[in-house]
């Protein structure tokens, strides 16, 4: 009984969360607005918000030397999770039966292998640089914490529903998304969203003083 | 009884408080949604490469409004301050943030560069330091600066009749005659106080040049200082005041152009923040110095004859750079008059601040701390291996000069105006 609610109504639920609470943010986000800038602009500043939007994703000389740990993990974590969450095989299917109604390929079980062990490995790593330097450990807050601790569980109870194949494991990994669908919105986790207007932004407001963000 | 010693840090505090909430806008607030707490703007940080210190952290100087932030704009900060989780800013919180907002940042913009997630924090700490203007909880000596130049158009307390006198030596040395209050001229010149009395060679260099490209030029006699002290404050109405005098003299004169100084702040000020500032666009377009000198060049108005070999590398001002976008004139005339010319491994808009950006060189309290972080820049410079730097602004030319003999360096510190001026063709 408590699995069907899990599979239905509290799916609904979550995701309605998730998806009302994102658009909410970005709204409540963008609605302030900013004032008019008088200055006369050198340059476009549409061009330079596009530019900035994918550049931020390669790093500059400092953090490739500074903050290489960060950086390495980073990557890992984040391109491992993206490839569990739209290519493993389980999620496919999930999400062509509940929401597009078509699936694509999935990773093979070597691949699903080698983007979970590196999504683990990267998401280990930024937590314990987290927990160990003493810049990140002044300026983390709970919510870092606890966002990074749910995902680490979704992403656990995932793979432990994958290899023993039980009822119960999936409901568990089910119940921890949703947890985590209904958190995303009021946490850290909306720079999952937030991180093209903050870059968009930069990137036009340096753009119109002739600097490549 | 209530004490109105009291009674005027509370009004003090929330007229802090009521400013913050107005400086956040939908950049500051996407920002404070994105940051992910990684720390890797702390790496581009000089304050806290050069100590370890954590606190120096660029993100966590800005711990009061997203405190502020955290609490108005997101649902759990809300629920929070409902439920008395969570108290609002107080006066401790602008006490305890002073020296990091104000000492220990150079609103250099290094570390808006490298946020993986596009955070420009320089933009945000800028913002800052309005609130922490009105709190009272500003350095003396910056505070001081910006009366004297209310007072008396000079951070330096220089007047017109200093700037006369320095003048008269320079028309005695060149034979030049420098017009003031030229009506019809095309462009007007301001100067930084630092360049009157410490770099006087700047004001001889531009003069030449000049009378070299036959430019019509004046100087106003009503304004002239351009460095603005009210926006390293961050007092809205100091620096509207600052920046209102140069554009009516400008306005009065009828001049197409006027030209920022070398100096770095003043740039920005004038350029970037004062049409903001005074609520409309100028009836006339702002040049930096080397911007008209590439130009020049460009045009075949300014030649030049031969050129210095003496290895030398450029320490590019933050404010004329990275946050100004004046990043290919200097290197255009360097390559012109300088064979020797090296570019440094963090360069142009990745360059590292010589410490004295923001007023800090004006706070005598953080003498010690900046003379720390001059570590960085003297790493810099004996990685290359040059013995003369080259830069474009006053303010950063003394920093330079008082970190390379602390160090007990022998690193030579000269103006690129009068270096391009040294290769003129006569
Ligand atoms: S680098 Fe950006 S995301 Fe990371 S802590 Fe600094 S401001 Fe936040
Ligand atoms: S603006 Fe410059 S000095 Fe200020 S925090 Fe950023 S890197 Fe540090």
């Amino acid at each position: 009984m408590i699995g069907d609610f899990i599979d239905g109504p509290l799916w609904y639920f979550s995701a309605a969360v998730f998806l009302l609470g994102v658009i909410w943010r970005l709204i409540a986000i963008l609605r302030i607005g900013v004032t008019v800038d008088l200055s006369v602009a050198r340059s476009s500043g549409a061009g330079g918000a596009l530019r900035t939007l994918f550049s931020r994703s390669l790093p500059r000389r400092p953090v490739l030397t500074r903050g290489k740990l960060q950086f390495v993990a980073g990557y890992m974590f984040h391109l491992g999770l993206f490839a569990l969450l739209f290519l493993a095989q389980p999620h496919v299917e999930f999400i062509s039966r509940r929401i597009t109604g078509f699936g694509w390929t999935t990773l093979p079980h070597w691949g699903f292998m080698l983007v979970s062990e590196a999504a683990f490995a990267g998401l280990l790593l930024l937590l314990l640089y987290r927990l160990m330097h003493p810049v990140t450990r002044l300026i983390s807050r709970a919510g870092d914490y606890a966002a990074s601790l749910l995902v680490f569980l979704v992403m656990l109870s995932g793979c432990l529903a994958l290899a023993r194949a039980y009822e119960p494991l999936r409901l568990l990994h089910l119940l921890l998304a949703e947890l985590l669908l209904i958190y995303f919105p009021f946490s850290t986790l909306m720079h999952a969203f937030t991180f093209a207007v903050s870059r968009g932004y930069t990137g036009a407001g340096m753009a119109r003083k002739g600097v490549n963000a | 009884m209530r004490d109105a010693g009291a009674d005027n840090m509370n009004d003090r505090i929330a007229a802090a408080c009521d400013e913050l909430r107005r400086q956040i806008d939908a950049r500051v607030s996407s920002y404070f949604s994105s940051c992910v707490h990684c720390g890797l703007c702390a790496e581009a940080c000089h304050f806290h490469v050069e100590t370890d210190d954590p606190r120096y952290t660029p993100i966590y100087k800005l711990e009061p409004m997203r405190k502020l932030w955290r609490q108005e704009h997101t649902l759990l900060g809300r629920l929070g301050a409902v439920l008395g989780r969570s108290s609002g800013l107080s006066e401790r919180d602008f006490a305890d943030w002073e020296e990091l907002v104000y000492d220990s940042c150079n609103l250099c913009g290094r570390c808006s560069m490298v946020c993986p997630l596009g955070i420009d924090i320089t933009y945000m700490l800028r913002k800052q330091r309005e609130a922490f203007n009105l709190s009272g909880y500003v350095p003396d000596g910056m505070q001081k600066a910006l009366e004297r130049t209310l007072d008396t158009g000079s951070p330096m307390g220089v007047t017109l009749k200093t700037l006369k006198a320095t003048l008269a030596h320079i028309e005695k040395a060149t034979g030049l005659t420098i017009p003031i209050d030229r009506e019809g001229a095309e462009y007007m010149t301001l100067f930084s106080s630092m360049e009157v009395v410490n770099f006087p060679e700047y004001i001889e260099s531009i003069a030449r040049i000049f009378d070299a490209a036959a430019l019509s030029w004046t100087i106003s006699s009503e304004a002239f200082e351009a460095t603005n002290a009210g926006i390293q404050v961050g007092s809205r109405d100091g620096a509207k005041e600052i920046v209102s005098r140069a554009v009516d003299a400008a306005e009065k004169l009828g001049v197409k152009y006027l030209i920022s100084p070398e100096c770095g702040h003043a740039y920005t000020a004038i350029r970037w923040e004062g049409p903001n500032l005074i609520g409309r666009r100028y009836k006339f377009e702002v040049v930096h110095i080397l911007e008209l000198l590439d130009q020049l060049h460009r045009e075949g108005r300014l030649k030049f004859s031969g050129s210095s070999d003496t290895p030398m590398t450029l320490h590019d001002p933050c404010q004329i750079v990275r946050r100004g976008g004046v990043v290919e004139p200097p290197r255009n005339l360097l390559h012109k008059v300088a064979s020797g010319f090296v570019e440094s491994t963090d360069h142009a808009a990745m360059n590292w601040c010589c410490g004295g950006g923001g007023g800090v060189s004006a706070n005598e309290r953080a003498e010690a701390l900046r003379l720390k972080v001059f570590g960085r820049k003297k790493k810099q410079f004996e990685e290359l291996g040059v013995d003369t730097v080259v830069t474009a602004c006053a303010n950063c030319r003394i920093v330079l000069e008082e970190g390379l003999e602390h160090y007990e360096m022998e690193t030579q510190v000269i103006g690129l105006t009068e270096l391009v001026a040294e290769y003129l063709e006569q």
